[in-house]
């Protein structure tokens, strides 16, 4: 291979070249082997028996293939209380999206559409409250939940995840971009009623807003953890992230039941992981076109 | 286009056009009057009325009274933000993320932004390969990234301690007191750098190319095309991040309450402002403490945020 090199400044400056895309995918390549490890780890594990996690390497395959075994264990443990907070995290999490994205719409087209009296102060608020992370709004929200007695209810989690300040932004700028004002006037004439007109022009032209909002929103609640960990006490309303680590406590305490949960957190993760990433691959179009608006401030 | 086509005389487009030269948002005046956009607003208000500045507002008049064993509870003025200033467990947990601050969050942005610009060069294999697998991350949820780095650091089964074992070393401890900041700083690391990175890239891709070309034609290296047209381009997003990154610093919780389960002894109650809050009002029911430990740390956060603005701001007035 090198012989061909010496045969003049072209070949020179692409060997060149091809050098520096070697070089650039190699240390890319580094660090997506470290991105992947821990996943690649947690594929491992979950496939063994919880002997093996102990007997064997930790990044290679065990003496058995016990994943069907720690999948059956999995949702058998504690009466099958796994399969609920499954059923639960999909529940809040797709309840609150589709309602943040909704309310979102429907406030984004107010502030691209209208003109009324407190819009530019709400708005002012509405971005003040981006730069306020949820996690910040946990206690405060717990005291009031507490002062109500509206804690360890459902509606703790999915009425504040259906906030969406940044939601609200996107669909402002999109809507401004996206829908033609002569063509909300023009169905204003043939005599469309507004609630119409945004039912079924505007939702139409927004479609693609909507379902970043909703996997914006429908990530964050499936991975929420602070707030639902203060809110909720009953186990039967727990999602994934607060009865997976309420296990991985009890494991790493360890005692007599402990040990065995091992297996079972670590299929839990796998099992919990799996749909977001899929979703996410699935719909890669949508998130990063909401990111980079986001950022363009 | 035909933004002109409006009004509520139904006639050619043209011709009214010319008679009423409308302004773009001349909206207000047919419809702002009426409720219509009150409605579309009010699912949204309402909510966050109920739930982010309720919250905010009832927390703050917890906030100012206290708990007496005698007495009930009592109006005490700002007596728990000055318990607040002067507790050192809280400015205990500020100072481990002002530590982590310090170190994580620019190694994290400096790669995000390294490989955000190797990638919008191009010349890479597997671009969208890598793209997509530094993003992974993000959506793990926290949490569960948390357990597995748990059990990765792990010192009965950990991968690494099997290793050192099997090589005859001493065994690393990521879980000492020394050690941790370093462990949930590469936790965060790992789920945040794919992150940041597409942001950069989004707003690298949004940089026209004829720019590069221009850049190219006058003889500018990769590097100098890098640092001096692409970095002031990026500045907003950079700025952006920094401070979206700064507060989630400073916000840490899950992370280190999960490395709580395995090493208890290392994070305690108030290893976090936000780990301190959650013991205050969720274990000790100390309500009008919690309430103020959660304003001052808003504070901090929002003191940090201008700061950083300002300070960056006046740089970028006199430098370059």
């Amino acid at each position: 291979m090198k012989m061909a090199l010496a045969s003049g400044g072209i070949v020179v400056e692409r060997s060149r070249h091809l050098r520096a895309r070697r070089m650039s995918t190699l240390l890319l390549g580094l660090f997506l082997a470290y991105t992947l490890l821990p996943l690649f780890y947690l594929v491992v594990a979950s496939t063994k028996s919880n002997q093996d996690l102990f007997s064997t390497f930790g990044l290679w395959s065990g003496s058995a293939f016990a994943l069907a075994a720690n999948l059956h264990d999995l949702f058998a443990y504690s009466d099958g209380v796994f399969a609920r907070w499954l059923v639960n995290t999909f529940v809040y999490a797709s309840v609150s999206a589709l309602g943040a994205s909704l309310l979102a719409s429907a406030a984004g087209y107010a502030f691209a559409k209208f003109a009324f009296r407190g819009r530019d102060a709400f708005f002012a608020m509405i971005l003040g409250a981006i730069m306020i992370p949820q996690t910040a709004l946990v206690v405060p929200i717990f005291l009031l939940l507490a002062r109500q007695g509206l804690t360890d209810s459902p509606l703790g989690i999915i009425l504040p995840s259906m906030i969406s300040p940044i939601g609200v932004y996107l669909m402002r700028v999109y809507i401004e971009q996206g829908v033609d004002d002569a063509l909300l006037d023009a169905a204003r004439i043939d005599g469309a009623g507004e609630f119409r007109i945004f039912r079924s022009i505007v939702f139409r032209l927004i479609a693609p807003g909507f379902v970043t909002v909703f996997l914006l929103s429908f990530v964050a609640t499936w991975n929420n953890y602070f707030l639902p960990l203060i809110v909720l006490r009953s186990p039967e309303y727990f999602p994934l992230t607060v009865g997976l680590s309420a296990w991985y406590q009890l494991a790493s305490a360890g005692g007599g039941g402990g040990k065995l949960l091992f297996s079972i957190v670590l299929a839990g993760a796998l099992v919990s992981i799996v749909p977001v990433i899929i979703v996410f691959l699935m719909l890669q179009r949508f998130w990063q076109g909401g990111l980079a608006l986001g950022s363009v401030k | 286009m035909n933004t002109a086509a409006s009004g509520t005389l139904a006639s050619s487009p043209s011709d009214r056009s010319a008679l009423t030269p409308s302004p773009p948002v001349r909206r207000g005046r047919g419809f702002g009057t009426t409720l219509v956009p009150y409605i579309f607003l009010a699912p949204f208000a309402a909510l966050f009325l109920a739930f982010t500045v309720a919250p905010l507002v009832y927390a703050f008049y917890t906030s100012v009274f206290r708990d007496t064993l005698v007495g009930g509870t009592q109006f005490a003025g700002f007596a728990n933000y000055l318990r607040a200033f002067s507790d050192l467990k809280f400015w205990g947990g500020i100072a481990h993320l002002a530590l982590f601050g310090v170190v994580q969050v620019p190694i994290m942005l400096g790669l995000a932004l390294a490989f955000a610009l190797v990638l919008d060069r191009g010349n890479v294999h597997a671009r969208s390969l890598f793209r997509l697998g530094f993003f992974i991350p993000y959506a793990v949820p926290s949490v569960i990234a948390a357990l597995i780095w748990g059990y990765l650091y792990g010192p009965v089964f950990g991968p690494f301690t099997q290793a050192a074992n099997w090589a005859g070393l001493p065994p690393p401890n990521f879980l000492s007191d020394g050690a941790m900041l370093f462990s949930l700083a590469n936790v965060v690391t790992w789920e945040f750098t794919g992150y940041n990175m597409i942001i950069y890239y989004s707003a690298l891709k949004a940089i026209p190319q004829d720019l590069q070309e221009a850049a190219i034609v006058d003889g500018a290296s990769a590097w100098q095309y890098a640092r001096l047209v692409q970095l002031p381009l990026l500045w907003p997003a950079i700025l952006l991040t920094i401070i979206f990154s700064i507060n989630g610093s400073l916000q840490l919780f899950n992370e280190p309450f999960l490395m709580r389960a395995i090493a208890p002894q290392v994070i305690g109650t108030s290893y976090t402002p936000n780990i301190y809050a959650y013991f205050l009002a969720a274990a000790n029911q100390q309500y009008n403490y919690a309430a103020a430990i959660s304003f001052v740390l808003g504070i901090v956060i929002a003191s940090v945020a201008y700061l950083f603005t300002v300070m960056t701001n006046r740089r970028g007035g006199t430098a370059t």
